[in-house]
């Protein structure tokens, strides 16, 4: 996959999400990550990575503050915001 | 024209302020229930409204959207859908959202704006917002949403008299309620328009302020982070045992003078026996741990309200996912630690019902504040405080071991049952986390003195009766004069006990332990008034009986035995509350009667193999 995706995208930096695998969630997992606002087109960014292996992320959606875990981190594809 | 008083819903997201709101709104006036079924608390209270027309608020459970996920969730949507079976349909509603996450919280707005009720919208905590450097305009967005829009403080009580008048307006306007239904717009598509007026209504917005960001770079550092936590578990579990000792030595010289004053003034014989013996000395053992119980619940309650616990979840996560659970699981377990039934009614915000079965199974395992009163007067009698480190004495070696096993076991527990009985696809960790703000002392005192107010009740009801009975069963029918039997042996409860003492001799357990075990079954810590009580009675020669509980011990348990009990508590289900709630959380008699035979299970076998080895190694 050419574009990042959240999972492994730098942190502290502005990304717009391209498109989501909504396709590789669970049913109920996709509607939970579309209630807390994550949809094509919205600014995000990582702001911190739980322990060293594996852990879950916390970004920044809006206003929010989302713990996810990498698993669905990955399947959210993201492109950076120039500046 | 009903009798009753208008129902209005408060409806909102999670995080939105609506319980402060609720609070603000109602004061003390407000009941806290139970929807049937499902175990969400219901809070509900009455407000006057300007032209003096009473209205019943009901705080209904925070929520993202109709389309539940949750049994919390459920219970909102059925409430203002106008299809719950318990609760009327609603008149009006006040749909409060959070100033500072309009994009979000219009979306579940817009759905309940949809639903064609009265809707009055409390914009609240503008304050926040604005100390965020974001400027709304309230007028843009009542234009947009069509429906009034009130800027609220609700912890600092400003704009409520807005609030009320318009929700007069409101009630004064509506037609009678009726069911509705479920709107059909698309979530992608609420979420658009909600971005849409939001962007419209912000005057001016500066990125967040740069403290909370601060504060999370350290609590969920990956180094500091988890340090952090253990520093915090520490201090909490230091504090328990420290900070107690003075408040709980006062309410047993409490209780010691009070047993005193009956001696001296009460006529010897049965009763006075059956007051000092099982009545003080009983519920006496068991209110000295309220000290204890509520430092541990002050912790836990600061924790929750500081916004700090979701960054616990967020730590342990990776660790509860090894056993297949989820960050979310480490909330109601570490309530647990003080009790397992409001641990066990935490679970309701785990979604997956896999997960949230689990974690029910495994909460007892938390070393719970009932287990104390049994470890202490053990530990205090059988193990020597012999220094092993500096600063780590033998005893306190052995009572935090009793914790780690526990915890140990639960990690085990959760491993097996979700390779087995609860096996499923290992459920998501996704949350929103709070902003950090300072608890408000009032709502941690109100949650303070609602602990204490059910653990004093339990210890009035419960643990009193079952001291009383088993008082009576260990007294009758007295054993013939001059026979020599002892009087525990001839009474009902002594041929119970020789019955239990079969089963449990293999492990090492003498007949007081098999005594003690049975109404131990209400509550764990009636095992030490039991033990009293047994001793108290069977004292014929009126000199023994001034001997101390724990000399008694010392001469009567043997080391192996004792560690074998300690063992046994460790992992036995004697909790009749713990069993009930769970019966009600999981609604039938098949997941309780697991856990209470998974748990006997362990607790025998577990019991069994400290015994044999202890006595290998010839302790």
């Amino acid at each position: 996959m050419a574009s990042d995706c959240l999972a492994t995208f730098p942190r502290r930096r502005n990304a717009t999400v391209s498109t989501i695998d909504w396709t590789r969630l669970a049913p109920p997992e996709a509607r939970r990550l579309r209630e807390l606002g994550f949809d094509e087109g919205v600014e995000v960014q990582v702001l911190h990575r739980a322990t060293l292996g594996g852990g879950p992320i916390a970004c920044k959606i809006g206003r929010m503050t989302v713990a996810l875990r990498r698993a669905v981190a990955a399947s959210i594809h993201v492109s950076p915001v120039a500046g | 024209m009903t009798q009753a008083a208008p129902l209005v819903a408060l409806v909102g997201n999670p995080n939105a302020g609506k319980s402060a709101l609720f609070n603000a709104l109602t004061g003390a006036r407000q009941k806290v229930g139970n929807y049937p079924g499902v175990t969400v608390e219901r809070h509900s209270g009455r407000i006057a409204l300007d032209d003096g027309r009473p209205v019943e608020l009901v705080d209904l459970p925070g929520a993202y959207s109709l389309d539940p996920s949750s049994p919390d969730e459920r219970v909102t949507r059925d409430v203002v859908t106008g299809r719950s079976s318990f609760e009327r349909v609603p008149d009006a509603m006040i749909v409060v959202i959070d100033a500072a996450n309009l994009d979000n919280h219009l979306r579940f707005a817009l759905q309940l704006i949809a639903l064609g009720r009265p809707v009055v919208v409390a914009l609240n905590m503008v304050d926040l917002a604005e100390r965020d450097g974001l400027v709304l305009d309230p007028a843009v967005l009542a234009r947009e949403l069509g429906v009034p829009v009130v800027p609220t403080v609700a912890v600092r009580k400003r704009g409520l008299d807005d609030l009320r008048r318009h929700l007069t307006d409101a009630l004064g306007a509506a037609t009678p309620a009726a069911p509705a239904d479920l709107p059909d717009e698309s979530l992608s598509a609420l979420q658009r328009r909600a971005r849409a007026i939001a962007k419209a209504a912000i005057v001016s917005e500066t990125p967040a302020r740069r403290w909370a960001h601060w504060l999370d770079a350290v609590a969920l550092h990956p180094v500091v982070g988890p340090l952090l936590l253990v520093t915090i578990l520490f201090v909490m579990f230091q504090a328990v045992f420290t900070w107690a000792s003075v408040p709980a030595d006062m309410i047993d010289a409490g209780f010691k003078s009070l047993e005193g004053w009956i001696t001296a003034h009460a006529p010897d014989g049965f009763l006075r026996s059956l007051v000092t013996d099982g009545l003080i000395a009983g519920v006496g053992a068991v209110i000295v741990f309220l000290p204890q119980i509520l430092i541990l619940f002050l912790f836990i309650l600061i924790l929750e309200a500081s916004g700090y616990m979701v960054r616990a979840a967020f730590l342990m996560d990776r660790l509860m996912a090894t056993v297949g659970l989820s960050g979310r699981a480490f909330i109601p377990l570490l309530s647990s630690f003080a009790c397992a039934v409001p641990g066990i009614m935490a679970t309701r915000t785990i979604e997956d019902e896999k997960d949230r079965l689990t974690t029910i199974l495994i909460a007892p395992l938390m070393t719970c504040s009932a287990r104390w009163p049994v470890y202490t007067l053990i530990i205090g009698a059988m193990i020597p405080n012999t220094p092993v480190l500096p600063f780590v004495r033998l005893q306190g070696l052995v009572m935090f071991g009793l914790l780690i096993i526990g915890i140990a076991g639960a990690y085990v527990a959760a491993l097996v049952l979700r390779r087995t009985v609860t096996k499923g696809a290992s459920s998501g960790f996704m949350m929103e986390m709070p902003k950090y703000q300072w608890p408000r002392l009032q709502d941690i005192a109100l949650g303070l003195w609602t602990r204490a107010v059910i653990f004093l009740k339990r210890a009035g009801t419960i643990i009193a009766a079952t001291t009383v009975v088993l008082c009576l069963l260990l007294s009758f029918p007295k054993p013939p004069e001059g026979s020599g039997i002892s009087p525990v042996d001839y009474s009902i409860a002594g041929r119970i006990g020789r019955g239990i003492e079969v089963v449990v001799k293999p492990i090492g357990f003498n007949r007081d332990i098999a005594l003690a075990l049975l109404p131990a079954m209400a509550a764990r810590e009636v095992a030490v008034s039991a033990i009293g009580t047994v001793y108290a009675i069977d004292n014929t020669d009126g000199e023994a009986g001034q001997e101390a509980l724990t000399d008694r011990l010392r001469g009567r348990w043997s080391l192996p035995t004792a560690l074998a009990f300690l063992m046994w508590f460790v992992f036995a289900p004697q909790c009749i509350s713990t069993i009930a709630v769970t019966r009600r959380e999981t609604n039938g008699w098949k997941w309780p009667l697991f856990m209470v035979g998974y748990l006997f299970a362990a607790a025998y076998i577990m019991a069994g193999i400290t015994y044999w080895l202890a006595v290998a190694v010839g302790l």
